[in-house]
């Protein structure tokens, strides 16, 4: 019944966060009769500086995160609440003898004079900024998001471990949920797709992968705003490793098989570029599947909120609180929805690996 | 285009990130977590083998108390047949014995009887002979008068003694 409520509480929450984030922004542009509602989604599934709750410009509330930069200069750190919320390359931030300048979320070095704007940021013809960059190695938002995974995922299942000598080996409260899905990683994705005799050597890598992008799914559905597994970075860390682990466990059979393919010998040629590019195809195709499915999430969510400010800026008041129901009726089904792709994309990302690493380590028959 | 190019920091913290996971959770969760969870699908398939055993036993010792009993109610049954067997030996044999018992206390019986009749005939006929010896010492004493006489009263006696 509580973990029920909680959900609910969720959906509403992130409803109402989203709908807090975007009224500032439809009310400014209530006069041109037309609200954009991508720039504030982009906004939502980029990674940020900050944790961002509700208000715009000065007036914002958020969680400030370390930003630090590998500059010419050496290493430089200061908070991201020295740029006083600015993304637009206003104010700059001087440290080290070097001004860096905050636009659209990204750290620049500043230019010496500001523009006719004031903005100190140059732009180049389609509009991004050109100027020159650090090597960025802030504890953004999604940082945040992992280092938080990384402390629920811990204190889980320390405590699911503990549990398991302090009862006896009987699973009780959190492990008797948690067990379970730790019993089916092993037996219908490790042992099915790996194989009785070699699964066990890749059942804690499965796992850690498995509830690592688990709870970073569900995260990305809290109103906290994360959007991790969103994250193209993310998502190619997570499947470079599957590669490494992948070609690591690779066994003699799986090379021959890539490099002297079972075709007649006239197709050899066209046949072993083609496995050579299917070595990086798959995990590439886990990368984005992962990174897609989850993106693709949070603009729906974020777009069927923004139908409200939509229809109110341009038709007022009265069509937004008549689009409301509705937007927020296929909100909270898009929401529900998205709750089973956290645990499907996390299932397939693993289920994929563990296909991946049985083929690399399958005997020849 | 920002959205799918990623940022090397955040690669960067993702793979510390998920690599020290990794390496904490091997060693403080999923190693306790598996072995537990093996132990116990080890230690029920044992109580399931163990419970197979159980039962397959206990037919066994089913089959042999039946057997033992069996053997047992056959054994009484014997015992019983035997004794009623003895018994009725035992009846027959007293019985035999005390009819020859019997016989002999009879026979004995009557030899006495005979022996008394004897000795009772033998004391009366001696009682006779003295009184008859007294009776005619009387009568000699007093007919003693002729030999005639005495030679008739002495046939007389004899005669009488004899028909007696």
């Amino acid at each position: 019944m509580l973990k029920k409520i909680a959900f609910l509480s969720i959906v509403f929450i992130l409803s109402f966060n989203a709908s807090k984030a975007s009224a500032p922004e439809a009310h400014e542009v209530e006069k041109s009769e037309k609200y954009d509602p991508v720039p504030e989604i982009m906004h939502h599934i980029s990674d940020a500086h900050e944790i961002h709750f509700w208000g715009k410009g000065e007036n914002s509330v958020s969680i400030p995160l370390p930003i630090i930069l590998w500059t010419n200069n050496g290493i430089v750190s200061f908070m991201s609440s020295e740029f006083h919320h600015d993304e637009e390359g206003h104010h700059v931030v001087e440290k080290n003898g070097q001004k860096f300048i905050n636009s659209h979320g990204k750290i620049y070095y500043a230019n010496e004079t500001a523009d006719s704007h004031g903005s100190f940021v140059s732009h180049g013809e389609d509009g991004h900024t050109t100027n020159a960059k650090p090597i960025d190695f802030s504890i953004t938002k999604s940082v945040v998001g992992i280092f938080l995974t990384m402390i629920i995922l811990l204190l889980v299942f320390t405590s699911v471990a503990r549990s398991y000598k302090k009862n006896g080996g009987i699973p009780k409260k959190l492990t008797g949920f948690m067990e379970p899905l730790v019993v089916f990683v092993r037996d219908d994705i490790a042992k099915e797709n790996i194989g009785e005799a070699k699964y066990k050597r890749f059942v804690p890598f499965l796992l850690s992968i498995f509830f690592f992008i688990l709870v970073l799914n569900i995260l990305g559905l809290t109103p906290l705003g994360f959007n991790v597994t969103g994250n193209i970075a993310v998502t190619f860390v997570l499947a470079f490793i599957s590669l490494i682990v992948t070609l690591a466990s690779a066994n003699k059979n799986y090379w021959k098989h890539i490099f002297w393919p079972p075709v007649p010998l006239a197709l050899k040629p066209l046949m072993i570029p083609i496995e050579i590019v299917g070595i990086f195809t798959k995990p590439f195709a886990l990368m984005v599947r992962l990174f897609a499915n989850i993106t693709a999430g949070h603009i729906v969510i974020l777009s069927l909120i923004s139908l409200i400010f939509v229809a109110q800026a341009g038709s007022g008041d009265a069509t937004a609180w008549a689009v409301s129901p509705g937007a927020f009726a296929l909100t909270l089904f898009i929401f529900v929805l998205e709750v089973l792709v956290a645990f499907l994309q996390a299932y397939i990302f693993t289920l994929l690996t563990a296909l991946f690493v049985g083929m690399s380590v399958e005997e020849q028959h | 285009m920002d959205l799918v190019t990623p940022s090397i920091g955040l690669i960067f913290w993702t793979t510390l990130a998920f690599v020290v996971l990794l390496i904490l959770l091997r060693k403080f969760a999923w190693k306790p977590i598996l072995s537990a969870v093996n132990t116990r699908e080890e230690s029920i398939t044992n109580a399931m083998n163990a419970a197979e055993e159980a039962k397959k036993e206990m037919a066994n010792l089913t089959s042999t108390n039946e057997r033992l009993l069996n053997e047992a109610r056959e054994e009484r049954d014997s015992l019983m047949k035997e004794a009623r067997e003895m018994k009725a030996e035992i009846i027959a044999k007293a019985k035999e014995e005390a009819t020859s018992e019997g016989e002999k206390m009879i026979v004995n019986a009557k030899a006495a009887i005979e022996t008394e009749r004897k000795s009772a005939i033998a004391d009366l006929k001696n009682q006779v002979a003295s009184l008859s010896i007294d009776i005619a010492e009387k009568i000699v004493k007093g007919n003693l008068s002729g030999d005639d006489k005495q030679k008739q009263l002495v046939n007389e006696l004899v005669e009488e003694v004899n028909l007696n």
